[in-house]
């Protein structure tokens, strides 16, 4: 019997088609995939990645929700013209609380893995209002309606539960507490701003957006970019200890 | 056949008005106790639809005879042709609608003022649209119309169910229609060809299960010994594309009366999960499937078999094994570990073979029959198609070689590849393809050839100007940002890279309206076929079995 007639099997048999083509499509994602949840050496050990405060979540989803990735990539690959633009290389323990991942695949606009604490709030205001009022070559759209558009308190612990129940370790004491950070965090002089200082490392408490009043969309977008790469300090980082 | 003449409900439609009178309730009570105001948006607009569907499932049964469609009548197949109908007009209205957001957007990137700084028409918000509406809509509905047709054809046989293929159809298009105002709204989970939202997802997957018990029942009661080619790779498509919308999508909404979800993978494994999704609904959906439309199209237009039967079944396995490791060629030079992007390379590369072992068996089966590419402009769109896959797929492995990479990646020249896959290759046969369909479904003669031949020349040239521009645009900013000055220095800041991008842009925005153009032109076309072209008398010769 040829190779040819032994395939008939395939050709007159409907289930055995569909069987052969799920064993031969499930071969390569499984060899790529699964390894990647297992192997230690896929996310770096490194200190002080921490999930992200209720305000700059919300912003994260702000930055979601208007497709900022789809022209910003949050991912500085080991080129010597990136590392020298941007900074050093993005590690994936950077991102492991990322659900969803925010890499990107296109720089219409430069990479924002490392534009945390690169410019004022100020200027973050003025650019996300009107980019070309301070770039004037620009091709980004506007947002002024972020600034008159106030973040959702009431839910805020929901999201954080949410992402405890897909994998990112929030303490129930910061659960609790997600819509007093919420708005601890967008003004200084609230009485809980100490205790959230506490409940998250390396957290900046600012009113991002110069504004009095209950959080709007444009505090809590400028929050999560101006925290964005700043988490890991690279003058402690161990390179050697994870090179891979 | 048993005379029974007493009319009654059959299973399917009693249960399927059951199962949407709950819905409907269902879809009031989420909309009433919404979070957010798309949702609510979206389970009004399900709950009006679940009634429109009981509604219409009830008079369809009040006003049919009372012995449903015959399976043969005088020995021949009993053709379903509704829902094929339905998804080749559906495909011509989301390719036109698609292809205008696709212009609105390459025009924003030229000129930003079109953003108009309003949520719903700015930039973000668009581009998914245009993604989601020329590949899912155009081309699902394409996928759809075609499968259901070639099948039927090829198996003799008419398509299993009577309700389920119109679920499949009309399901598929409110997929859409949820899917693609939720994007206007801000409801996404930026994912990239994956954005919709949970709830859009889990009505997604059902449509997509029906899709493949309709396809599958079909090809079961068959009357041929031997499944078609075609049939294979609309299979493959199918299923693997119902794998990869499982693998991929797994989430947790934040309540079950909000649209915002939280995806169950994170940073570095759901890149892998996302590009593992997002390289295959390439290869699968517009790949597989649309090469499933030339293994049917090409040999039936030409008249001629196709070229070899034993190249379809090698390149058929080795395209469908090797397509699935490529995801990592679009996470080079990542966080994502190097041993991973290593395989994706290899595997990338030798996906060039079953590429074109593809190629080669569609534009062979032309042999002594090239003569008609003169003659006949719409077996020409079908031959040209198959010359950009060729290139694409040619493209595409060069492309994934890291050095290559390194220098294409997050440029426009993504873009260009892309769009000579999609425009060249995907448009060009779903064009072919409906231009053959349309008059046989409606037993007409095409309007007229001549505007096939102008639809195919402004297309082209649109084409051409679109991918050029894209290659010198994204070459150039590749190169802009790699480059030093004699000193060390990095040459460019990042913003005059974005400034010289603005000519090219605007060259692609021409060549985007001219593709608009030329279907502009075919759906008028396709228009007056139906409402004034002749009568076509069906020639009663079967297609001839591939050896």
């Amino acid at each position: 019997m040829s190779f040819w007639t032994r395939h008939h099997i395939f050709e007159k048999n409907s289930i055995v088609l569909i069987a052969g083509i799920l064993v031969v499509i499930a071969i390569g994602g499984l060899v790529e995939i699964t390894p990647l949840f297992y192997l230690k050496s896929t996310i770096e050990v490194v200190d002080g990645v921490r999930p992200y405060t209720p305000l700059e979540l919300a912003g994260r989803n702000i930055y979601v929700r208007e497709g900022c990735y789809l022209c910003h990539s949050q991912m500085i690959r080991p080129l010597r013209d990136e590392v020298e633009r941007y900074g050093h290389f993005s590690l994936a323990a950077e991102s492991m609380y990322d659900h969803p991942f925010q890499w990107g695949s296109k720089r219409t606009g430069p990479d924002l893995a490392r534009v945390g604490a690169k410019y004022s709030d100020d200027w973050h205001v003025t650019h996300l209002t009107n980019p070309r009022a301070i770039v004037p070559q620009s091709v980004m759209p506007g947002y002024p309606f972020l600034a008159t558009t106030e973040v959702d308190l009431a839910g805020a612990a929901d999201h954080l539960k949410a992402l405890r129940a897909v994998g990112v370790p929030y303490s129930d004491d910061q659960v609790a507490n997600a819509a007093a950070d919420l708005k601890a965090q967008a003004d200084p002089d609230n009485a809980g701003a100490d205790a959230f200082a506490k409940r998250y490392r390396k957290a900046v408490v600012r009113n991002f957006d110069a504004r009095p009043g209950t959080p709007t969309e444009m505090d809590a977008l400028i929050a999560y970019l101006q925290m964005l790469g700043t988490l890991v300090d690279f003058k402690i980082y161990n390179e050697k200890a994870n090179l891979r | 056949m048993s005379q029974s003449s007493a009319k009654s409900m059959t299973i399917g439609e009693s249960g399927l008005a059951a199962v949407f009178t709950v819905t409907a309730f269902l879809c009031v009570i989420a909309s009433a106790k919404a979070l957010d105001a798309p949702f609510a948006f979206h389970a009004a607009l399900s709950a009006a639809a679940s009634i429109a569907t009981v509604f219409v499932i009830l008079n369809r049964y009040f006003e049919r005879p009372a012995e449903l469609p015959p399976q043969e009548i005088n020995g021949r197949p009993n053709y379903n042709m509704g829902p094929v109908k339905f998804s080749s007009v559906m495909a011509m209205f989301w390719g036109i609608a698609g292809f205008t957001v696709g212009l609105l957007i390459a025009s924003q990137l030229a000129w930003p003022a079109l953003n108009f700084d309003l949520p719903w028409t700015s930039f973000g918000r668009l581009r998914p649209l245009h993604t989601s509406a020329v590949i899912f809509a155009f081309g699902g509905n394409v996928l759809i119309a075609t499968s259901f047709y070639v099948v039927q054809k090829t198996c003799r046989a008419r398509l299993a169910g009577e309700l389920a293929p119109w679920f499949v159809v009309v399901g598929y298009n409110f997929f859409i229609l949820i899917a693609g105002t939720g994007y206007l709204l801000g409801v996404t989970q930026s994912k990239e060809y994956a954005e919709p939202e949970w709830y859009a997802d889990l009505w997604l997957t059902i449509v997509w299960v029906t899709y493949l018990l309709v396809f599958l029942m079909t090809v079961i009661k068959r009357r041929e010994p031997h499944i078609f080619v075609a049939n294979w790779f609309y299979l493959a498509f199918i299923v693997t594309i119902a794998v990869l919308h499982l693998g991929n999508n797994p989430a947790l909404p934040v309540s079950v009366f909000g649209s915002k979800s939280y995806i169950a993978w994170g940073g570095v494994q759901d890149a892998m999960f996302q590009w593992w999704y997002g390289h295959n609904a390439v290869g699968f959906f517009l790949t597989a499937g649309f090469l499933a439309i030339m293994y049917y199209f090409i040999p039936k237009r030409a008249d001629r078999p196709i070229y070899s039967y034993r190249l379809s079944i090698i390149h058929f396995w080795a395209l469908i094994f090797l397509y699935i490791w490529a995801g990592p060629h679009h996470l080079h030079y990542t966080a994502l570990p190097d041993w991973t992007q290593t395989l994706g390379m290899t595997f990338s590369i030798m996906l060039w073979m079953p590429s074109w072992g593809g190629m080669i068996n569609g534009l062979m089966t032309l042999s002594g029959a090239w003569d008609k590419l003169r003659t006949d402009p719409v077996l020409r769109m079908l031959v040209v198609s198959v010359a950009f896959y060729g290139m694409s797929t040619f493209e595409g492995p060069m492309m994934s070689i890291k050095v290559v990479n390194s220098l294409s990646h997050y440029t426009d020249w993504t873009i260009g590849h892309v769009h000579s896959g999609a425009l060249g290759w995907v448009g060009f046969v779903s064009f072919g393809a409906l231009y053959c369909l349309v008059p046989w479904l409606w037993d007409r003669r095409l309007y007229s050839l001549k505007l096939v031949n102008w639809h195919f020349w402004v297309a082209t040239l649109g084409i051409v100007l679109y991918i050029s521009a894209m290659w010198v645009s994204g070459i150039l900013q590749g190169l802009m940002w790699r480059a030093y000055t004699s000193l060390g220095f990095l040459e460019y800041s990042f913003i005059e890279t974005v400034e010289a991008m603005h000519p090219f842009y605007v060259i692609r925005a021409a060549g985007g309206a001219l593709f608009l153009i030329g279907s502009l032109i075919m759906a008028y076309n396709l228009w007056m076929t139906v409402r004034a072209g002749e009568i076509e008398v069906q020639s009663p010769v079967a297609l001839q079995p591939a050896e």
